[in-house]
């Protein structure tokens, strides 16, 4: 009963990748997609040495295994991108080396909404014969993800995204991709993540899954117009502020837009205290801050990627709300530009 | 709210009161930035560690108020722990927790509380602030608990700031607020005190410093020299002037007939003076950059009780204008042991807090 469930999942799952069910491994979330896909087709490679090709934007879910792949003696290039967000595949091109095993590029970045040139990295993957791994936790469920069409070999989802419930996600895995398990067992998820699959999750996440196959074009339209009105409302409302890359190709729900001359931090508090919740540019964990390697790597100054935050919509967001959202930003910044020693008003 | 039984009472009684609050803690120093100092087991520096930011935050949920971690490492390091270190190696012997309270806390979270529509801050700070309605002035007292008394570490602060801070506890005493505590049934009532330098572990600011020079590339041999005797005998060696601090003892390792205590520390040849028990008396010291809270500055001599190190008990004293505003000539009644520059000169009359300044 649970098996047919879980293989029900499977195939909704398949569908909204547009991949052969037996090609999708249950596991945890998004990270542990990550992790698998990198760790494990690279420290499988027959190879005495390697070299992986990723960019400066990713997820810490995929930095970090291949930092984790250098302390193991691999070689990693870590792509840089333009102010634009968007990596160019002439670097993914000029950094191959004969001992290139993979390619991590991700879909969508998740700080910037900002969408990867997946299909033209992808030939170069294929002309170079090298895996590609791609990370599609923040554009599963966004835009449309044809795994096949794309031509990659590996794409990471995560349930949570779709609203699923947390803790569960997906690595899709092209027939025949030399991958070995990254955690040891029994013979789960064809061997290649043992572990007694998370039946209620895996259910959740096909459902969501195939509620977001049919419902993507117009919730994605939805999606773009709120956006547009609420980044629209913004920037004329609020004097020096922007969007940190604009003129990319986004995902329709993500704006991240900077506000010169306060602390992100303090208008995430701010408009929290409204009752809107939105994230800033930090990664605040475990009692270190830095800004975000993201606004980092596209060039903004320091103080810029401080002041930036980052707003996401989702099905429960509204024109109501949007618009209530617009005169909370401009009140609050309004109120700390007035207490900011660095903040002069332009003329 | 630091995660301490003090802050946990104060957000706790004023919720109480029915006032609307928001529980913030301030995260100074990355606990994890120097590793050697954080040893496996045993006491590691108290401020910030992620432990505290539970335990603040499992108070603010218990009280059901908004609760955020805020991060002000930059401007913590930059106006404090970086001056903490300069003021060893220019050979005075700082107080970190009053820059803290000047710089940060009644500053930069003064500012930031009022960026997000706060009107004032309260902290768990031992002392109380009045205001003369008569002058208008604000005033500020010690606490009712002598022991847990901190005026001694607030004496910058100037009259903007203290209208809009609130010292909750400066009216109880330790038990009685442990007391609340358990009453108000707060998850850290029992919680120990901290006691040091919050962002030095173990109290080892000689080894903070170390550390923190290694991280910076400076070495042992950039920093060593000579002790020596008020004659100039030479009497032995030193690892470093920020070692020591006037009317220390231990360290020294000479063997002498009698026992001697550090004068004085000259950074500039990297030398530390010793000498004998009387030769730490002094009957005068300047402070400078006064600031004056309980009374306006003064133009004419007044007496007070002055304290020169906040475990010293306040010591009569006549206090004259000096040359310049701002400096405050103090002469003593009787002389006092070990004046350390660097530290806070903090005038009072009785438990009137009137102002204080720095050592010279």
């Amino acid at each position: 009963m649970a098996k047919q469930k879980l293989e029900l999942a499977r195939r909704q799952t398949a569908a909204l990748l547009h991949c052969d069910p037996k090609e999708i491994v249950f596991l945890s979330g998004g990270t542990e997609a990550d992790n698998l896909a990198i760790l494990g087709t690279v420290r499988t490679h027959p190879a005495a040495r390697k070299h992986v090709i990723t960019t400066a934007i990713e997820h810490p879910a995929v930095l970090n295994p291949c930092r984790e792949l250098e302390r193991e003696g691999v070689d990693v290039t870590y792509a840089a991108v333009g102010s634009d967000g968007i990596v160019d595949p002439e670097d993914i091109r000029r950094a191959l080396r004969p001992e290139t095993v993979l390619i991590s590029v991700m879909h969508a970045n998740n700080e910037l909404g900002t969408i990867q040139p997946i299909q033209k990295i992808s030939q170069i993957a294929r002309e170079a014969n090298v895996l590609l791994h791609v990370d599609g936790v923040q554009a599963a469920g966004k835009t449309p993800v044809d795994v096949k069409a794309l031509g990659i070999d590996l794409y990471s989802i995560s349930g949570h995204k779709l609203y699923a419930p947390k803790g569960i996600g997906a690595l899709y895995v092209k027939s025949g991709t030399r991958l070995s398990p990254i955690q040891f067992g029994g013979k789960h998820e064809r061997e290649r993540r043992p572990g007694t699959e998370n039946v209620p999750g895996a259910v959740a996440l096909g459902a969501a899954a195939a509620r977001s196959s049919v419902e993507l074009n117009e919730e994605s339209s939805r999606l773009a117009a709120l956006r547009d009105r609420l980044e629209n409302g913004i920037l004329s409302s609020v004097p020096s502020s922007g969007v940190n890359g604009a003129h990319s190709l986004r995902t329709p729900n993500t704006t991240n837009l900077y506000f010169d001359g306060l602390e992100g931090e303090s208008l995430v508090i701010s408009l929290d205290l409204k009752g809107f919740a939105v994230s800033s540019g930090s990664a605040c964990s475990s009692g270190a801050v830095e800004p975000s390697h993201v606004l980092i790597a596209i060039g903004l100054p320091r103080e810029r990627a401080r002041a930036s935050l980052r707003f996401s919509l989702g099905q429960s967001n509204n024109e109501e709300q949007v618009d209530a959202l617009i005169s909370a930003v401009a009140e609050s910044v309004a109120q700390l530009r007035k207490l900011s020693p660095t903040y002069t008003a332009s003329v | 709210m630091s995660g301490g039984v003090d802050s946990s009472v104060v957000a706790g009684m004023l919720h109480r009161r029915g006032l609307a609050i928001v529980g913030l803690t301030m995260q100074l120093w990355n606990q994890r930035r120097l590793p050697e100092l954080t040893s496996e087991s045993g006491p590691t520096g108290r401020c910030c560690s992620l432990d505290d930011v539970y335990d603040a935050r499992y108070v603010a949920q218990h009280l059901g108020i908004p609760y955020y971690v805020v991060n002000f490492e930059q401007r913590f390091e930059e106006q404090v722990v970086k001056p903490f270190i300069d003021e060893y190696l220019a050979g005075r012997t700082p107080i970190p927790c009053t820059l803290c309270n000047n710089f940060i806390k009644f500053d930069q979270f003064l500012d930031m509380a009022a960026g997000v529509g706060a009107e004032m801050i309260a902290t768990g700070h031992y002392a109380r602030i009045s205001r003369d309605n008569s002058t208008g002035r604000y005033q500020m007292r010690k606490s009712v608990d002598a022991a847990k008394d901190q005026t001694y570490f607030l004496f910058g602060l100037e009259q903007q700031q203290l209208a809009r801070t609130l010292f909750p506890l400066g009216e109880f005493t330790k038990p009685q607020v442990r007391e609340l505590a358990r009453e108000l049934g707060l998850p850290v009532a029992e919680k120990p005190d901290s006691q040091e330098i919050c962002f030095v572990p173990n109290g080892d600011y000689a080894g903070f410093i170390d550390a923190y020079f290694r991280e910076q590339g400076i070495t042992p041999e950039h920093t060593r020299g000579e002790i020596l005797d008020r004659e100039g005998h030479v009497l032995g060696e030193h690892l470093g002037v920020h070692h020591f601090t006037v009317g220390q003892r231990r360290g020294l390792r000479i063997a002498a007939g009698e026992p001697l205590y550090v004068i004085a520390t000259e950074p500039a040849s990297q030398r530390v003076i010793v000498g004998r028990n009387e030769d730490l008396l002094r009957a005068r010291l300047i402070a400078n950059d006064v600031n004056w809270i309980s009374i306006p500055p003064i133009a004419a001599p007044v007496r007070a009780q002055v304290k020169i190190r906040n475990k010293h008990l306040a010591a009569w004293a006549t206090l004259y204008p000096a040359d310049a505003p701002k400096r405050i000539e103090v002469h003593f009644d009787e002389p006092q042991r070990a004046v350390t520059p660097g530290q806070g000169a903090v005038f009072y009359d009785g438990d009137l807090v009137l102002g204080g300044g720095w050592i010279e």
